[in-house]
Order: C-alpha cells, then structure tokens, then sequence
C-alpha cells in the first residue's frame, strides 16, 4: 500500500506522521514497542487531522471542495442510492455530461437526481468541460425537472461545478435565457426539491439548479456570486489574491448559515469528505431521508408558498421608516 | 483644461459625456451634444445609442409628470463589510453622489400613453448597473404590486456588472427571489415586457431580463451571460464580430424585436394594447 501524497500545503503536517505511521507499519517485526509507535502515531493524525480542518481558512476551503478525490455526483449515486436509471439529452440540442440527470432509488423512495458532474479522468473532465454546463444541460435538467413533476417524483439536487460555461456556442444557445427559466420554473414547481452544494457552489451555474424547499451544503463546500480567482482578478488585477478575495466573499458553510441562504449544513468526515466518500455518502443519504419525510408530509401548496417565503426573506438592507431624504 | 472631445471620450463608459461635443463610439464622428439629446440620446449620424439615466429614461418613456417612485426608502447596506481597496460603504457613497441614486435600480408607477404601469429601470452607472440586496427588493416588490393591482410590467435593463461582488452571495439570490415573483406574476396573467439596453450582462442577464413576455432590445446593445473579456481569456480566441450584440440575440432566437429608442414609448403601447388587461 502506498501513502497518498499531501493534497495541499497545509495537510503536509499530516502527510508526515502518515508517512510515519507507515514505516511502523510496514516494520517485520512488531514488537511492544513499534505497536504503541503505531497507536501513539495514528492518535497524532487524528488530533492534528481534527485541528487542522476545525480551522481552515476560506481559502483552504475552497481548495477541499476542489480536491481531486472528493466525491462527485456519480459517486453519490453509485454509494448513497439503491439505483440510478440515467436519464439523457435536452430533446432539443444535445447531451450535456456537465449536469447528470436521471431516476434514482433511495430505500422507499423513488427520485428525480440532477447533479453537475466534473469529471475525474482527464477525458471525462474535458467531455464536461470540468463541470461546466452548456444551456443544453441546463435544458436536460430542467425537462428532467418538470417530468418528475408531472410523476410526483420528489427533486434531489448536487451542486457542483465553478460556474457556467462561458463560451460562444454557450452565448449563441442561450446561457443567461436558461438559468433564468430554470429558476422561474424551479420557484413553482409541484414537487419537493432538495438542493445540496456538494462542492463548488459556481455563481448563476449553481442557482441554474439551486431553488428548493432545503438548500443544505456540506461542511467544506462553499457557495459565491464569484469565484475567488475571479474576484481577485476584478479587485487586484491578479489571481493571487485569490485567499484575500475568499477572505471577503463570506461564503463557507457557516457563513452561508449565518446569511439564511442554507438551511442545513451537513458536516463531514474528519479531514474532509475525500478521506471517507462511503462516510460522506451516508450522511448525504441520512440528510436526504429525513427531509423527504418531513417535505412529503407537508401539502405541496404549503410547500410552494414556503419555497417562495424562503428566497422572499434573502437579502440584506436598509429601509428608512422616516419621510424620507433621497440620497444626499 | 483638456480639449472637450477628449474628455468626452474619456467619459463615454459612463454615459452622454459632458461637455459641448461628443464622439461617437460608433461611426467616430463629433457630434454636437444638443442634438444627440434632442433625438433621446442617440447618435445623428449612425443612431448609435448611448447611455442613458435612470432619469432620463423614465422621462423618455412615461408620460409627464406621472411617475411616482416607490420603495425609495430602501437604501443598501454592507452585510458582508466588504472591503477591498476602499471600503463598500464609502464606496457607494461616491456613487450616490456621483449619480444622484441611492441605488442601481429605481421603481414605481406611471403611465405609458395613457396607460398605468408598474415600471422599473436600472442605471448602468452606479455600480455598473449591479444587482444587490436593494436593486433584488425594490424589484421584487415591483412585480408584486404589478401582481396585486394586475399592472402591466415593463423593466429596463442596463447592467454590465450582473450580480454586485460586494454584497456576495445575498446578491446571487436576488436572481432567484426576483425570477420567483415574476413567475407568480406570470401565472396570473400578467404581461412582463423587458427591455434590454447597452449592457445587459451576467446575473441581471440570467434573470428578469431574459424573463419578459416580450423581450425587446435597443439595437447594438452588448446582451449575455459571460463578460467578452471573460471569453476570450477562457477560449484565447479572437470573438466573432457583432458578437452578443442585439442583433446576434434576435439571430438566436433570443429576443422578439429590436426598437430603437425614438420607438420604444410607442412600441410599449402597442404590446399593452395587445396584451394588457
Ligand atoms: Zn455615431
């Protein structure tokens, strides 16, 4: 067995002792000695694990909703539901592999998933333009959407990609017209959606496929108007501002609380949701579980005017009661 | 003191520049800044359209003396205390100053030919136009007095920012919570006509904009999701030319008319008339 290598800079203090705690391991002959080596060392990981993560900065966070091995739509599928029937094409222009879409089987209940895929081969990241829907995906999402609907199928939504694709053919089919129709539908229609940022939470890409009756993200995901590099790029003319730029957007899990925009933050496994992906995908299925049988009990009228309530109450700003004095 | 039409060129991101004589960004001609007002801001020789003011607009396209501005009261606040090289807060006091606007959006009621109304506009020079917590509420709220009182609806859209940066996320949701109230509009009958102006971009773009019953488009206006610039640093390709322009989006399929805007009151009118109750 091999050690994998340091996802970032500052897991490399975790690297070490793993890179330690193998040697012991790997030692022929255990004696008292190597074996309370291994115990002692295996204790430090997780201490050090557990402090690094209960403190990551912004930035940090960024860089685990991004790792590599943290689990993506297809692994939800395949690890915290009974079945996937994939569902293809826009019936319009095309089959968009940035956003899945397809039945799905979670014990007694029957769903609609649609989720971002990024891709984790080079050829899969680069068929799906690393998670970046065309408007035909967001069409496939939406028609997939609106069927569920007619069937009484309840909604789950995974986001996941760093925004929309910018791109000609992007402009030409309609990109801004899409994620417009997407969230005017999404608003009113008859069935429970359940959105979940299970990784990058790209701008207008995101909301494309983010209204619901529960927005929930897990721990390290983050949720912005922007990308950090992006922003940075506006403000400082450079993408290495990128942490100065997280530091201000506010848009870490417990941040996105504190703003009313998530109802639920869904926590992850010690040191991340790429450290234990079955773990992970129980917790997403338990989440799941519990709010379709709270949303299922409720009429879906009622549903629908919370739906509304809920985006009604977003946003923060001032408002004079006094006769007024326009901007001075 | 510099020469007027340079400063002019200077000025022209912003707006009808000051001073006597303007050149025009289209057919590089000066032009003598009275008569582009005259013919409502647009230019004389090519009929380039340029910027126009929340204002200006709403003199433009409601009839005299009728509007009455609603929500004013709104004022945006800095939730995020965002701050880069200056302060959001101080920020937004210069644009206020500078603009007269205490936001990007302004709303309210008046008449179009005789007809009452529920209308609202974006200025494109406070904040390019950006949508944020105020600009999301006073729209939302528009379009649910348009719902309540069953008034057509007209939106005119200028915004090269999209969603503001600096009120983050809270500014992204303002595109669910406005798009959430135009389809509960939609679905009591009510007429939504939005009209798209040099720039309609990002997140004003992927919302109410792209949401009107009828969509109409001043002519040459830059209209799209992704910023150019953003595109070509993506793609590392030269843009084909008249690219997200009107007259690309109307090629599309994207919007249903271009009307110039000597047309626009009139154009307005005659949808009302064909839709309105
Ligand atoms: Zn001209």
């Amino acid at each position: 067995m091999e050690v994998p290598g340091p996802g970032f800079e500052f897991e490399e203090p975790i690297y070490e002792l793993q890179c330690k705690l193998h040697e012991y391991e790997e030692q022929p002959e255990k004696t008292p000695e190597v074996e309370d080596a291994i115990r002692r060392t295996r204790r430090e990981i997780a201490d050090l694990t557990e402090q690094i993560y209960a403190n990551l900065s912004p930035w940090q966070t960024v860089q685990v909703a991004r790792h590599k091995n943290r689990p993506h739509t297809v692994d939800y599928v395949s690890l915290a539901f009974d079945e996937f029937v994939e569902l293809h094409g826009d019936k319009h222009f095309g089959d968009d592999s940035a956003i899945r879409t397809g039945f799905a089987k979670l014990d007694q209940h029957k769903v609609m998933v649609v989720g971002h895929e990024k891709g984790r081969t080079y050829k899969e990241k680069s068929a799906c333009f690393f998670g970046c829907a065309h408007p035909e995906g967001y069409r496939k999402a939406m028609g997939k959407m609106r069927m569920a609907a007619k069937f009484g199928l309840p909604i789950v939504c995974l986001i996941d990609t760093p925004g929309a694709y910018p791109g000609i053919g992007a402009e030409e089919r309609g990109q801004a017209q899409v994620i417009a129709e997407n969230m005017y539908e999404m608003s009113r229609l008859g069935t429970p959606i359940i959105c979940i940022v299970i990784g990058e939470g790209g701008s207008g890409g995101a909301l494309g496929i983010g209204v619901g009756d529960r927005v929930a993200i897990l721990q390290n995901s983050y949720y912005s108007v922007i990308s950090p590099e992006g922003c940075a790029g506006i403000i400082w003319k450079s993408h290495e501002f990128a942490s100065k730029a997280a530091d201000a957007l506010r848009f870490t899990s417990s941040h996105l609380k504190e703003l009313g925009i998530v109802d639920d933050v869904i926590s992850e496994p010690l040191g991340g949701a790429h450290r234990d992906p079955h773990r992970m995908a129980s917790s997403v299925k338990m989440y799941l579980m519990k709010t379709l049988n709270e949303l299922r009990s409720s009429p879906i009228d009622d549903l629908l005017q919370q739906r509304y309530d809920k985006f009604r109450r977003m946003g923060v700003f001032l408002e004079d009661t006094a006769e007024l004095d326009v901007a001075e | 003191m510099s020469d007027p039409v340079q400063t002019a060129t200077k000025r022209q991101k912003r707006g009808v520049p000051e001073g006597l004589w303007l050149k025009c960004p289209g057919c590089q001609a000066t032009v003598f800044r009275k008569t582009a007002e005259e013919r409502l801001n647009v230019c004389p020789e090519c009929d380039h359209h340029f910027y126009v003011s929340a204002k200006e607009r709403i003199l433009q396209v409601l009839d005299e003396g009728t509007f009455e501005e609603w929500d004013a009261n709104l004022r945006p606040a800095d939730p995020l205390e965002f701050s880069d090289k200056r302060p959001y807060v101080e920020k937004l006091k210069s644009e206020q100053k500078r603009t007269g606007l205490n936001d990007a959006a302004v709303t309210g009621t008046g008449m179009i030919r005789a007809r009452r109304v529920a209308f609202g506009v974006t200025d494109s020079a406070f904040f390019m136009g950006s949508m944020g917590s105020v600009v999301g509420e006073r729209l939302t709220r528009l379009v649910e007095q348009a719902t309540a009182r069953q008034l057509p609806l007209i939106i005119i859209s200028g915004s090269g920012g999209g969603a503001r940066m600096h009120e983050g996320i809270l500014s992204l949701m303002q595109m669910a919570k406005v798009s959430a109230a135009l389809a509960r509009f939609s679905e009591t009958g009510g007429l939504y006509i939005s009209v798209l102006t040099n720039p309609t971009m990002g997140g004003v773009a992927a919302s109410f904009a792209s949401l009107g019953d009828v969509v109409f488009a001043e002519p040459r206006a830059l209209v799209g999701f992704a910023g150019p610039r953003t595109i070509k640093a993506t793609l590392k390709i030269e843009l084909p030319k008249g690219f997200q322009t009107s007259e690309f989006l109307l090629e599309h399929g994207f919007i249903d008319r271009i009307v110039t805007r000597e047309k626009l009151k009139s154009e307005i009118a005659r949808t009302i008339d064909y839709c309105g109750k």
